[in-house]
């Protein structure tokens, strides 16, 4: 039986092949999902923020861009995965209540997707597909079998990647 | 490294604020009685300190459909207010604020999203009435913002504001519910990090 992998917030989870790895009710926070097509490995990470340097508690990896990324391919590349293959696909980054004094704090989604592309960038993973922005929630499901990224959202339908 | 600031409080502190949730929403279920015309039960606050990662469950996981009515709180204390409602509970509120029948709102129209975020404007103005008058500090709400969308993707507003100093969220929490069940609500408390510790000193229970 293919297995339904839940990633939480500020969280990561690796899989293979038929699982697949989900993550439920992503706004502002940015869905990472990396995938090796040969081998049907891949990883999804959902991270809140986009620089730990900012931010005073870090224990938490899987919670900034900059220090998530590197965990999830590591554990990508130990299940079996190659970093030449490996691709991206990311999205969220929504800002959900919209407010005549946007503040930097209002404009995080972006500021969080801004920073995984440029975490990617770094890593030197191609990001071939996205789905960020607007003021709506996504939940976000790599198919492991594929490499197909679902976003579904309650007004907007559902987007294959 | 640092331990959260949450992690830290001692009984006596959790026993002030604790009271004073109870108080604020107090009020704040006054006046949605007031604004339905309806009696109101609510629960006995809950001082939960939660990981942020577990907040979402306290109104049923992130993919649960609610409405949530968003403010800033201003002042010496800066904190944020979240009302949420679950989808079906937003609609029965409007039905009876407009005084419709019950059933009737399917979607919400531009003037039931006026009065979804005025009822949240109210609720949270008798609530800061209430920590105003015991702090002895001007607390003012910004304009409300409204979303209706999955549970997780509204709370992110709040839960990433405090991620960037902790891994945990001290969430006041008061149930509303009308006799016949058909409205329940969360109220949210979040102060912004450091607003915490002013709180606690102007109640005179800082360490």
């Amino acid at each position: 039986m293919p297995e339904l992998i839940k990633v939480g917030m500020a969280d990561l989870k690796v899989g293979r092949n038929p699982d697949s790895l989900i993550s439920y009710g992503l706004g502002s926070c940015v869905g990472i999902a990396l995938y090796d097509s040969l081998t049907k490995v891949g990883g999804l990470a959902h991270i809140m923020l986009p620089d730990s340097t900012q931010a005073r508690a870090t224990d938490n990896k899987a919670k900034f861009a900059d220090t998530a990324l590197p965990v999830l391919l590591e554990q990508v590349l130990q299940l079996g995965g190659v970093k030449s293959r490996m691709t991206a696909k990311i999205a969220g980054g929504s800002q959900m209540f919209n407010f005549a004094q946007a503040t930097d704090v209002m404009r995080i989604g972006d500021r969080n997707a801004e920073a995984v592309r440029e975490v990617l960038k770094s890593l030197s993973i191609r990001l071939v597909a996205e789905d960020v922005g607007g003021n709506y929630g996504r939940t976000v499901e790599l198919l492991l079998d594929t490499g197909v990224f679902v976003i579904k959202t309650v007004n907007k339908g559902d987007n294959r990647l | 490294m640092e331990k959260d600031e949450v992690l830290s409080l001692s009984p006596m502190q959790l026993d002030a604020l604790r009271e004073i949730g109870n108080i604020g929403a107090g009020n704040a279920a006054t006046a949605l009685s007031q604004i339905i015309n309806r009696k109101i039960d609510m629960s006995v606050p809950r001082l939960n300190i939660l990981p942020l990662s577990e907040v979402p469950d306290v109104v049923g996981g992130p993919d649960t459909m609610v409405a949530g009515v968003y403010l800033r709180v201003f002042g010496p204390a800066p904190s944020s207010i979240l009302f949420l409602l679950p989808r079906d509970s937003a609609f029965a509120l409007v039905d009876m604020a407009m005084g419709r029948e019950h059933g009737t709102t399917e979607v919400l129209n531009a003037m039931d999203e006026s009065a979804l975020m005025e009822i949240g404007n109210i609720l949270a103005g008798s609530f800061l009435n209430a920590l105003s008058f015991f702090t002895k500090m001007t607390l003012l709400p910004s304009l409300p913002a409204l979303a209706m969308d999955m549970a997780g993707a509204i709370l992110s507003v709040i839960l990433i504001q405090l991620g960037q100093v902790g891994d945990y969220a001290l969430v006041i929490e008061t149930e509303f519910a009308t006799e016949a069940n058909d409205v329940r609500g969360h109220f949210f408390l979040i102060p912004d990090p450091g607003s915490l510790n002013v709180i606690l000193s102007t109640l005179g229970v800082s360490e």
